[in-house]
């Protein structure tokens, strides 16, 4: 199949620091190939910046293969962009047409402050975490296997969670800027499984009083994040965390 | 929210089955509404009503503006008509045209019945207050009973978008939903809606046309 090229205007958040405010650039690119990556085409843009002398843009990646969370972006109102259960970095420049304008934001959350231009700080994660995402095992010799009996359908909606790569999508899209798909996934992974019954009660507490601590706003059930997240986890994992919740007040 | 939210959805359906009984007689509906405003049970009901109501729209607007701080800069595209319905994202603008209906209701209907002056008819040998002819008055009077016709219309109409979005949320906040059980909770939600919606509009309509 014979490569296409597309000419296009990219309108990216510049911001020095996140202490200083930012505004938008618009840059405009020619001759794009169709079958680059999206990140490819931002990798282009900063040589053209970087060959004009000026600052190249800031923004986050590592894996380029959909599997570490770090790449974000806004783009053109989406999270990720204009295609489901894809991160950044797995979205190709064939979604976009000749002659159209691209506008890149960073994700805007008041928990997630602006470093450098589209790199936004996701600390607040690793907070919520360290708050309760985590199981208390003994250290020692590798456990058999099949030591611990696990039905079949609870280790697969556990192993649903745990693909949760943490990119904050979820969060971006949220219309109150709510983390509870995220800390959903987290607590869901655990509370399925025997492993994670330890701190059960314990955990959804935790976490949730982190969240709220950490300024995320409340969930509203619009649904959102569910169609924004790259892994496409489930509401029914809010559900399990709210249920989580309750249940572990009610025990005090 | 939700439990609150829960206790408003089930006294709506009590109070449009007392309503429609204005489309039986006269008599029928001032019969519904003198047991309305006599049963026991009903009157222990009425402060926890308010009560709700009130515990509803103020946890509402906390909520709300925390969720308005958790943002402090816009974005300049967002496109959400895919990812999640209009009327779940706009829950506070859907429940303010409620309260402004609740405040023109609660003046024209529960103050006047309580506390002002009504007149009364004899029905089987019992006194009681002509809530018919003041509830008919109100839809018919002239050119204000075209307006408060249509602010009694489109603030139902809004109502039922928020409970388009309410029920199936209330459940899932409490932790009652999964996969299976969003599909089920949202079609019972959406005929809960349309139920209250249409069946509240049809009785000034009924008034207005017959
Ligand atoms: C008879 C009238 C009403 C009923 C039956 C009702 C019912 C509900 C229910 C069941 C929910 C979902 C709760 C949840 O997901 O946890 C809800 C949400 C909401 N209601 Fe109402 N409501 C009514 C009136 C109002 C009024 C007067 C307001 C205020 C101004 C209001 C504002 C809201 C808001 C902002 C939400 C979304 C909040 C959230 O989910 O976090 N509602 N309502
Ligand atoms: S739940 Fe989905 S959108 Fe949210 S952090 Fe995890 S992978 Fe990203
Ligand atoms: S760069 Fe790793 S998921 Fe996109």
């Amino acid at each position: 199949m014979a490569s296409k090229t597309i000419n296009i205007k990219v309108k990216v958040w510049r911001q020095k620091d996140s202490n200083t405010k930012g505004n938008f650039e618009t840059y405009e690119l020619s001759d794009i190939s169709t079958d680059s990556s999206f990140l490819e085409m931002m990798d282009v843009m900063n040589e053209n910046l970087v060959e004009e002398g000026k600052d190249p843009v800031a923004f986050d990646h590592d894996c380029r293969e959909g599997i570490c969370g770090m790449c974000s972006l806004f783009i053109n109102g989406h999270a990720h962009g204009p295609d489901t259960l894809i991160t950044t970095c797995q979205l190709h420049m064939r979604k976009f047409t000749d002659g159209q304008t691209i506008t890149i934001e960073p994700w805007r959350v008041g928990s997630f402050p602006v470093i450098k231009d589209l790199m936004v700080d996701r600390t607040a994660y690793e907070q919520i975490m360290q708050s309760g995402g985590f199981v208390s095992i003994n250290t020692g010799g590798v456990p058999d296997a099949n030591a611990i009996p696990i039905p079949k359908e609870d280790s697969d909606e556990a192993m649903d969670a745990a693909s949760c790569i943490g990119c904050g999508a979820c969060v971006a899209t949220c219309k109150n800027s709510s983390a509870m798909l995220f800390v959903a996934a987290k607590v869901s992974q655990l509370a399925l499984l025997p492993q994670g019954k330890i701190e059960g009660a314990k955990r959804a507490k935790n976490m949730i009083a982190k969240m709220d601590e950490l300024g995320f706003g409340n969930c509203s059930n619009t649904g959102a994040c569910e169609m924004e997240c790259p892994k496409g986890i489930s509401l029914a994992h809010i559900a399990r965390l709210n249920r989580e919740f309750l249940v572990a007040n009610v025990k005090g | 929210m939700s439990v609150s939210g829960l206790f408003l959805i089930v006294f709506l359906a009590v109070h449009l089955v007392a309503n429609i009984f204005l489309l039986v007689s006269p008599d029928a509906f001032n019969i519904s509404a003198h047991f309305m405003g006599t049963n026991p049970i009903i009157q222990i009901m009425q402060p926890l009503l308010g009560a709700g109501f009130l515990l509803h729209i103020i946890y509402s607007f906390i909520i709300q503006l925390q969720n308005w701080k958790s943002r402090p800069v816009k974005y300049n595209k967002v496109d959400q008509k895919e990812s999640s319905t209009w009327a779940s994202r706009n829950m506070i603008w859907l429940g303010l045209v409620v309260f402004g209906f609740l405040t023109i209701h609660v003046i024209n209907f529960f103050w006047v019945v309580k506390f002002g002056h009504m007149e009364h008819v004899i029905i089987d040998g019992v006194k009681m207050e002509d809530s018919y002819t003041l509830v008919v008055s109100l839809f018919t009077d002239g050119v204000l009973g075209y307006v408060y016709s249509s602010i009694y219309i489109i603030s139902f109409i809004a109502l039922g978008l928020h409970l388009h979005h309410a029920l199936w949320s209330a459940f899932q906040t409490i932790g009652f939903s999964n996969d299976a059980w969003r599909k089920r909770l949202t079609v019972v939600g959406d005929i809960y809606a349309i139920v209250i919606a249409a069946g509240f509009t049809i009785i000034p309509l009924y008034f207005l046309l017959f």
